[in-house]
């Protein structure tokens, strides 16, 4: 198992955002997070990935917890995504990317050509080859949320922990990115947890969801039987309907 | 790509900058002695320009360089840890709290070694009180640690205020070169160059962590870095490298704010070249810019901090320009 969670509680001041939560990821395992706003997703996210103590229970990463790990042993398994894009200074994208090798290098050691190269292969997955020297305050929104997820690729961890992978994405980036996921998942049998807005996203690149209802309580399970009308309308507090189309093959929700 | 072999020729570009400045230092003023006498001087020779060097010209460029040094070192740290361009070693108040110290030294008659101590007390009172206040809640943000200083800082401004308005008038005009930076007064460099040396040595082995702590401090902490640990580090190293530079020849103003921005607008904002090019560079312009103002106008002797902000603003604006 790459990630275990046994028994987890997790709060933000006086709010619960989850009670008893267990939950495993076996590589290859894509996992979503639902939520309405303030949920506690990123809360729960960052607890994940050993950024936030929780109240309660225990977690484990390739069967060791955080503090076993230590803090750079602990960034060569998981990556962690957050929602935060700020960069007071100049930088350019390459240099942005190269970050992702640190916990890769030892303290005195400079990147080599080899970084460069894990750099350059991760930002040409996510359609940014060519834009190396590019100063990184001139990309557009969706483009420097991509240079974040090539920042994590160069990482190279086998746990991605993804706030909001698709923030700021075009629907075109979104489906590129996803499809990015899944065959790193495949592949390279990755453990992904994510936090998506879109339960018809979580549906087809998904294996499993979470959702998180704001009061404390949650479910998780399979896509398949986690995702339905009713829990949909309770997560979101709005209804939602379950629609089949002829030449699709799966079934979407959209809200009424 | 940051690249070793760069960094090593910016360095050594820049000591040699280093070098250049200092000897010129060494050779003008009121009697402007030729290269050859200079070396002759370094070399040991007895004779008047030896004295003029040893005694006079080498305590005081030294005091600038390290001054210079430090501030910039100082300065690029904290635009780090707050995470802010606009943050200089002054902004959280340690200058003010030194200045306190040395102006209240100063209204109680005490001359050099005393008004080192005091401004040496001062820094670190305020540097503690910043601290201390920031950590109130126990957690600690940039925007927290910046809004605690810069109200600590204006506390100080206004006890600075009050002294220069009680002060007796022939004191006055030795605490306003005290409060603009003057590096006449400076007398034993030696603390001065040791804390440069210390602080460069502490830090440089955590450069990599700071480009990471610059990039916002979760993502610094899912990289593998111990972020509170290093914030703490670096509060510290900043705070007392600017302690330091205030103890030896007042609040020198701009080297601290605008050196650090020079070396990143030329070279880049890796900290692992950033902070031994700041120290280098800042060194040089203030040994640069004290020479000027001790030679300018003659035997008139004008405030070094006025000469950093004549030098620095253009070359600054050019290189903003430029991108």
């Amino acid at each position: 198992m790459i990630l275990e969670a046994g028994n987890l509680a997790v709060s933000i001041g006086p709010h619960r955002v989850c009670e008893s939560l267990n939950l495993t990821l076996a590589p290859g395992e894509r996992l979503a997070i639902l939520g309405r706003n303030g949920a506690g997703k990123s809360t729960l996210l960052a607890t994940l990935a050993g950024l936030r103590e929780p109240d309660a229970g225990e977690l484990r990463v390739e069967g060791r917890s955080y503090a076993e790990l230590g803090l750079r042993t602990a960034a060569r398994l998981r990556g962690w995504l957050g929602q935060e894009r700020g960069d007071p200074f100049a930088t350019t994208v390459l240099e942005t990317v190269l970050a992702g090798r640190h916990p890769h290098l030892s303290r005195w050691a400079w990147e080599t050509p080899a970084d460069a190269g894990i750099a350059r292969t991760a930002l040409g997955a996510l359609g940014l080859a060519g834009m190396e020297l590019r100063e990184l305050r001139t990309l557009s929104g969706g483009e420097r949320q991509r240079v974040a997820i090539a920042t994590l690729l160069a990482q190279q961890p086998k746990l991605y922990l993804l706030d909001e992978p698709l923030a700021h994405l075009d629907l075109n980036h979104q489906i590129a990115t996803l499809d990015l996921l899944a065959q790193r998942a495949q592949r390279d049998g990755i453990a992904i947890t994510m936090v998506l807005h879109d339960p018809n996203l979580a549906l087809r690149f998904c294996d499993r969801a979470l959702l998180l209802f704001g009061d404390g309580t949650h479910v998780a399970g399979p896509v398949a039987e986690v995702l339905d009308e009713a829990s949909l309308t309770r997560l979101y507090g709005h209804p939602m309907r379950r629609v089949t189309m002829a030449d699709f093959s799966h079934a979407v929700f959209v809200p009424e | 790509m940051p690249s070793r072999r760069r960094a090593l020729l910016v360095l050594l570009s820049l000591t040699f900058l280093s070098v250049a400045s200092m000897v010129a230092a060494l050779a003008a003023g009121s009697l402007l002695l030729p290269l050859g006498d200079v070396v002759a001087a370094l070399s040991g020779t007895d004779n008047i320009a030896h004295s003029i060097v040893f005694d006079l010209r080498l305590p005081r460029a030294l005091a600038g360089f390290a001054c210079g040094g430090l501030l910039a070192l100082a300065g690029a740290l904290m635009q780090v840890l707050l995470r802010n361009p606009l943050a200089d070693p002054y902004v959280l108040g340690i200058s003010g709290g030194a200045g306190v110290g040395a102006l209240s030294a100063m209204l109680l008659g005490l001359a050099g070694i005393g008004i080192a101590g005091f401004s040496f007390v001062g820094a670190l009172a305020a540097m503690l009180l910043v601290f201390g206040l920031a950590h109130g809640d126990g957690s600690w943000t940039q925007t927290r640690l910046l809004l605690t200083g810069v109200v600590v800082a204006a506390g100080c401004g206004a006890v600075v205020a009050l002294i220069l308005t009680l002060a007796p008038e022939q004191k006055i005009h030795g605490m306003l070169f005290w409060l603009m930076g003057d590096l006449s007064q400076a007398t034993d460099v030696l603390p001065a160059l040791a804390v440069l040396a210390v602080a460069l040595a502490v830090t440089l082995p955590f450069a990599r962590e700071l480009n990471l702590l610059a990039r916002g401090a979760e993502q610094a902490a899912a990289l593998g870095v111990a972020v509170p640990r290093l914030r703490r580090l670096v509060y510290a190293v900043a705070s007392l490298t600017t302690a330091a530079a205030v103890t030896t020849a007042g609040a020198i103003g701009f080297i601290g704010l605008i050196v650090p921005h020079l070396a990143r607008l030329a070279i880049g904002n890796d900290q692992r070249l950033l902070l031994p090019a700041s120290a280098l560079a800042g060194g040089s312009l203030l040994v640069l810019a004290d020479t000027l103002a001790r030679t300018v106008v003659a035997p008139i002797q004008l405030p070094v901090g006025v000469l950093t902000a004549l030098i620095g603003v253009p070359v600054f604006l050019y290189l903003l320009g430029r991108r």
